[in-house]
């Protein structure tokens, strides 16, 4: 009633009308005057807020990877530089359809199965956000085939950039390491640094690459683009160059580390030169190798497999991680001992063909006759040896081995070395619980029994020899100049020495094949064969795995040391036959390059090719057998081998011996450690310090072959 | 304004309503000129062109007599309600929900139509219902029905922002009709109550989900919320003075979604800048000043309501939009009047902007006369 009275009439609906029209209207003023108030706040309080946010939309920086810091060799040549390179990328988090993906990219970039396969193995293994390299050292016609496809390629990055290159291949592998994409570990170790994940960065997986990482790896530049929301580039804004990684100097000499390598051929083996001066490296070299140019982009299948195939351990760097026992090489430091300990260098010793310890005899390699220090140096005769360190002791002779060298552990960035082992009593208890014998010191007194080092002690033991001073062996070049102080030797001890080494390669000694004459120049030396199966086979005979390790030391010129040489062939038989000839070209090279390199050309003919060339051909022929369907690529860290935190000493796998070898008893029962490598076949290899129950038998019955480094094996 | 040599019927014209929105028509040419890459296809022709036909269906609109809208309220009701039963259907067959209905030459959406045309059939109810039945059940239950019809209709598409158009329109002419005051009230509690239940029921979950997103956009920037995030960084970085003709990144680099149809606003905020809103909201200002100024001087209840349900029908559209693109109001696909590009729009605004036009001259023929 109330309402209806208030409506009743047209007039008064008209004035209602006026009134609610008002409201009306004044509610749109209301909506109005909100509206502008919040367009002048969005615009004008909040203009910088979101302009930033505009502009972030708008500006996409992407990170240049830096140019990797060069590695240079001690005349400034290049181990490790970088080559522009054309690449392809994927980041498996942004892509579409992957099938579909790598199906175009297939056949876009001429991919064949097996890079196929190492792709989808990579795709699976990847962690999203990190890239994942498709191909590198494009052609510009494919790097733009791909190029011009991206919109309809998400997660395909394609990119204009560097990438490592090692000029000489295999022959730096170990020496260099080499360098690939970041982990999720090596990533959130950073703090996740954006640079990490950028495509086609890489960080020092191995080696100096790893240990010089920082330094090499300099500043990324950053180039801005314009993008649409679906990350398509308009246009460069600006662009700010990256800032190469410092270089790093090393004191090798590149083309020695190169002539090296490759003269070691189709040997498994080490050289480790050293400057007798200064104690720079010259050279490092390990070979079979890898290439580290094929590493930068992850290991595929058929490379796996081809080198976890070979059984000359291409994986191992032997110049450091490579543990040998170091036969007759420790003569040349055992006679300074034994001066240091007060024998006369004069004083003769006779040789009838072995020594007798208590009621065991322990051959010598021939019967020798009379011989003083010199001599026994010339001949490398044991006799003498075991006589006079058994009256001096060992423990006369234990801390001079360390003295120069061996047993030691060197401040060398990047070669994770393994330092072998120098035995004594202590050391014996510790490890094997049991007392130090005579026959011990007899062992270790000739570099057998117990005693192991790597090329590279060895290397150093006879550059401390050669020049008489403590020197520090040193990789980097900056790190040189300092002089090094005098050993506590005589030099007329020294000039023993010198002089029986001198004889060991222009006398009559074991190395008289390798002696050289480069104007005058010549070379000292020390042969060495070190048993890796007692008595299994000796010499030549035999499988490879079972032969001995040949071994040569040598330093030149003779009359005023600059260079000393380590040279280790893995089952190479004998030092003389298979060391020293590899030492004689090598220090040729250094006096004469060009005889050096005929000698090596016409050998590599032989080989089929340079390392390089036969790793390739190696390649092809896996590739071509197995195709994509190599073993799966185990972790992603493969080159690093399972025993890289183990610095203990023991012997590489390649030699088959487990433990240090044990010298053949000539007793037919087990484990006498004895110090000739005569006689006893039916010994076993593996007993590691068993109770010395030696035999009262003291003739060995006859050997077939004559062991050991004498020179009775030269034909 | 006599001696002026312009003939009659032009001079007649509302110029000082149709001028300001050829400006704005203009500017939003110009939008969707840059929208486009600096191109006048595919937006910014078409846009004027629409503009230009559908001026002149208006002003052919405006010379219909009052009676004849009266007449024609019910059945063109009938038509535009068979028209979205027909759009359903063609969706039930098709397996699909569908909105319009291709005509050929232009795809119409019925449901574009039915907001003018709510505002009418209203209008002309009240005119016919005696002011003493205005506040009792028959001033109130047959308009609801009138008015709940196509908004069920239009909501099973589902199209939420057309079917709050048209509750909009009818709610207003309902109140200026002069319904009691109390029934809004209590409308509105009712409201309050039934919201919750009807988020949770009758909306679907991309509605449901924009809602949400609209209470708390950087919740999820890259989904639903990037459209409100995007607009808003399109608006605020555009400052006073705007970036400048052809320079609005957001828009240009695709940013933005539907740059030229929904959030044409926030395109032209970032390249005009305040200066550029201000504008936009003072020919709004201008539209509605007439529309309401028309209605109030109109002859009868008919005319008032059809010019001021019109006006409020054009306003809803301004209001939710922008409202929506400054991130005050969800993200419903309801586009800017005079500046979003697409036909059905235009055709919808410029049918009550001819309506309002008609209502004046009814006032001009028999105000001062009568």
């Amino acid at each position: 009633m109330k309402l209806g009275k208030r409506t009743a009439s047209s007039a008064m609906l008209q004035n209602s009308f006026d009134r609610r029209a008002t409201v009306v209207g004044a509610i749109q003023g209301g909506v109005g005057i909100l509206l502008a108030g919040r367009l002048t706040w969005l615009a004008v309080a909040q203009n910088e807020k979101y302009q930033l946010l505009a502009e972030s939309n708008r500006v996409n920086l992407s990170l240049i990877p830096p140019r990797r810091g060069w590695i240079l060799d001690r005349n400034g040549l290049p181990l490790a530089s970088n080559k522009a390179d054309f690449r392809v990328d994927v980041i498996p988090d942004r892509l579409g359809d992957e099938k579909k993906t790598i199906a175009t990219l297939t056949e876009l970039l001429d991919l064949d199965d097996v890079k196929v396969r190492d792709l989808t193995d990579k795709l699976d293994k990847a962690r999203g956000f990190a890239p994942v390299e498709v191909a590198s050292g494009l052609d510009w016609d494919r790097f733009a085939a791909v190029s011009v496809r991206l919109p309809d390629l998400p997660g395909v990055v394609t990119q204009r950039g560097f990438s490592r290159f090692y000029p000489t291949g295999p022959c730096v592998g170990h020496l260099i390491g080499y360098v690939g994409a970041a982990s999720r570990e090596e990533w959130e170790a950073e703090g996740k640094k954006p640079l990490l994940i950028t495509p086609g960065f890489k960080i020092g997986k191995d080696g100096l690459e790893k240990s010089f990482d920082l330094e090499l790896r300099g500043e990324p530049g950053a180039r801005r683009v314009e993008v649409t929301s679906s990350g398509k580039i308009v246009r460069d804004l600006d662009t700010r160059d990256d800032v190469p990684g410092k270089p790093v100097k090393l004191t090798i000499d590149g083309r020695l580390q190169d002539y090296a390598s490759r003269r070691i051929g189709l040997e498994s083996a080490a050289v480790v030169v050293i400057d007798c001066k200064t104690g720079g490296i010259l050279t490092l070299a390990s070979m079979p190798s890898f290439d580290p140019n094929s590493f930068a982009d992850g290991i595929g299948r058929i490379e796996w497999k081809m080198l976890n195939d070979d059984d000359h351990i291409p994986l191992l760097n032997k110049a450091v991680r490579g543990l040998y026992p170091p036969g007759s090489t420790m003569k040349p430091m055992a006679s300074l001992a034994l001066q240091l300990a007060g024998v006369d260098p004069e004083e003769r010793v006779s040789c009838p063909g072995g020594y007798r310890l208590g009621s065991r005899f322990f051959r010598c390699d021939a019967v020798h006759g009379s011989v003083d220090m010199r001599t026994a140096i010339e001949k490398s005769c044991n006799t003498y040896y075991w006589s006079m360190s058994h009256r001096v002791g060992y423990d006369a002779i234990a801390p001079i081995a360390r003295l120069l060298g061996l047993g030691q552990e060197y401040d060398l960035p990047g070669t994770n070395q393994r330092y072998g082992t120098i035995p004594d009593a202590a050391w014996k208890m510790k490890k094997f619980g049991q007392e130090w014998s005579a026959a011990d010191s007899l062992n270790a007194s000739i570099g057998q029994g117990y005693v192991l080092a790597s090329p590279l002690q060895l290397a150093v033991m006879t550059s401390r020899i050669a020049s008489g001073k403590d020197l520090q062996p040193t990789m980097l070049f900056d790190k040189l100049g300092k002089p090094a102080p005098d050993l506590p030797f005589t030099p007329e001890q020294l000039q023993v020495v010198h002089d029986g080494m001198f004889r060991v390669v222009n006398g009559a000694g074991t190395a008289g094949r390798s002696r050289i004459d480069i104007n005058g120049i010549k070379m000292a030396g020390k042969t060495g064969t070190a048993q890796v199966q007692t008595m299994v086979s000796r010499g030549i005979h035999g499988d490879w795995k079972s032969r001995d390790h040949a071994l040569f030391v040598c330093y030149a010129p003779a009359d005023n040391p600059l260079y000393a040489m380590a040279v280790v062939v893995e089952h190479g038989t004998f030092g003389a036959r298979a060391a020293a000839p590899i030492a004689k070209d090598v220090m040729t090279y250094l006096f004469d390059p060009e005889t050096a390199l005929e000698t090596l050309h016409s050998l590599e003919s032989q080989w089929g090719g340079t390392a390089q060339q036969r790793l390739d051909r190696k390649y092809a022929a896996y590739s071509a057998q197995y195709g994509a369907n190599g073993p799966e690529v185990t972790g992603t860290e493969a080159v690093e081998d399972d025993t890289k935190n183990e610095t203990e000493e023991r012997p590489v796998e390649s030699v088959s011996v487990e433990e240090p070898e044990e010298k053949a008893s000539p007793s037919p029962e087990p484990p006498a450690p004895r110090a000739t490598p005569s006689a006893a076949a039916g010994n076993t290899p593996a007993q590691a310090g068993p109770a010395p129950a030696s035999s009262p038998s003291p003739a060995p019955t006859a050997s077939p072959v004559p062991p050991g480094v004498g020179p009775a094996p030269r034909p | 304004m006599k001696t002026s040599r312009v003939p009659d019927s032009i001079a007649r014209q509302p110029w000082g309503v149709i001028i300001p929105l050829m400006l704005l028509v203009m500017l939003g040419a110009a939008v969707l000129y840059s929208a486009a890459g600096g191109s006048w296809t595919p937006y910014a022709a078409s846009h004027l062109l629409r503009f230009f036909v559908f001026l002149a269906m208006a002003i052919v609109i405006s010379r219909f007599p009052a009676n004849f809208y009266q007449k024609m309220a019910y059945p063109a009701y009938g038509g535009v309600i068979a028209l979205l039963v027909l759009v359903e259907a063609i969706g039930a067959i098709g397996g699909g929900s569908q909105r319009w209905l291709n005509l050929g030459f232009m795809t119409l959406q019925p449901s574009e139509l039915m907001k003018p045309t709510i505002v009418l059939v209203l209008a002309a109810f009240y005119q016919n219902l005696p002011p003493a039945m205005t506040g009792s059940w028959r001033g109130l239950l047959p308009a609801l029905i009138l008015v709940g019809a196509p908004a069920a209709l239009v909501m099973l598409q589902p199209d939420l922002g057309t079917a709050l158009a048209i509750c909009f329109g009818g709610a207003v002419i309902m109140f200026l009709a002069g319904l009691p005051l109390i029934w809004f009230i209590g409308a509105g509690a009712a409201a309050v109550v039934a919201t919750p239940i009807a988020f949770f029921t009758l909306l679907h979950d991309y509605q449901r989900n924009r809602v949400l997103t609209f209470l708390d956009p950087e919740s999820d920037p890259l989904g639903t919320g990037y459209h409100i995030t995007q607009s808003k960084i399109a608006i605020g970085s555009g400052g006073f003075f705007g970036k400048g003709f052809g320079n609005g990144s957001q828009s240009h680099l695709e940013y933005l979604p539907e740059a030229h149809t929904d959030f044409v606003f926030a395109t032209m905020a970032e390249e005009w800048g305040i200066l550029g809103g201000i504008f936009v909201l003072l020919v709004y200002a201008q539209v509605m000043r007439w529309g309401l100024n028309v209605a109030r001087q109109a002859p009868d209840r008919f005319s008032r309501l059809l010019a001021a349900g019109m006006t409020a029908t054009i306003f809803f559209y301004a209001a939710v939009n922008l409202l929506m693109v400054m991130g005050l109001a969800p993200v419903v696909g309801i586009p800017l009047p005079f500046m979003s590009h697409g036909g059905s729009s235009m055709m919808t605004v410029m049918i009550c902007v001819g309506a309002i036009m008609a209502v004046e001259r009814w006032s001009n023929k028999s105000g001062p006369l009568a």
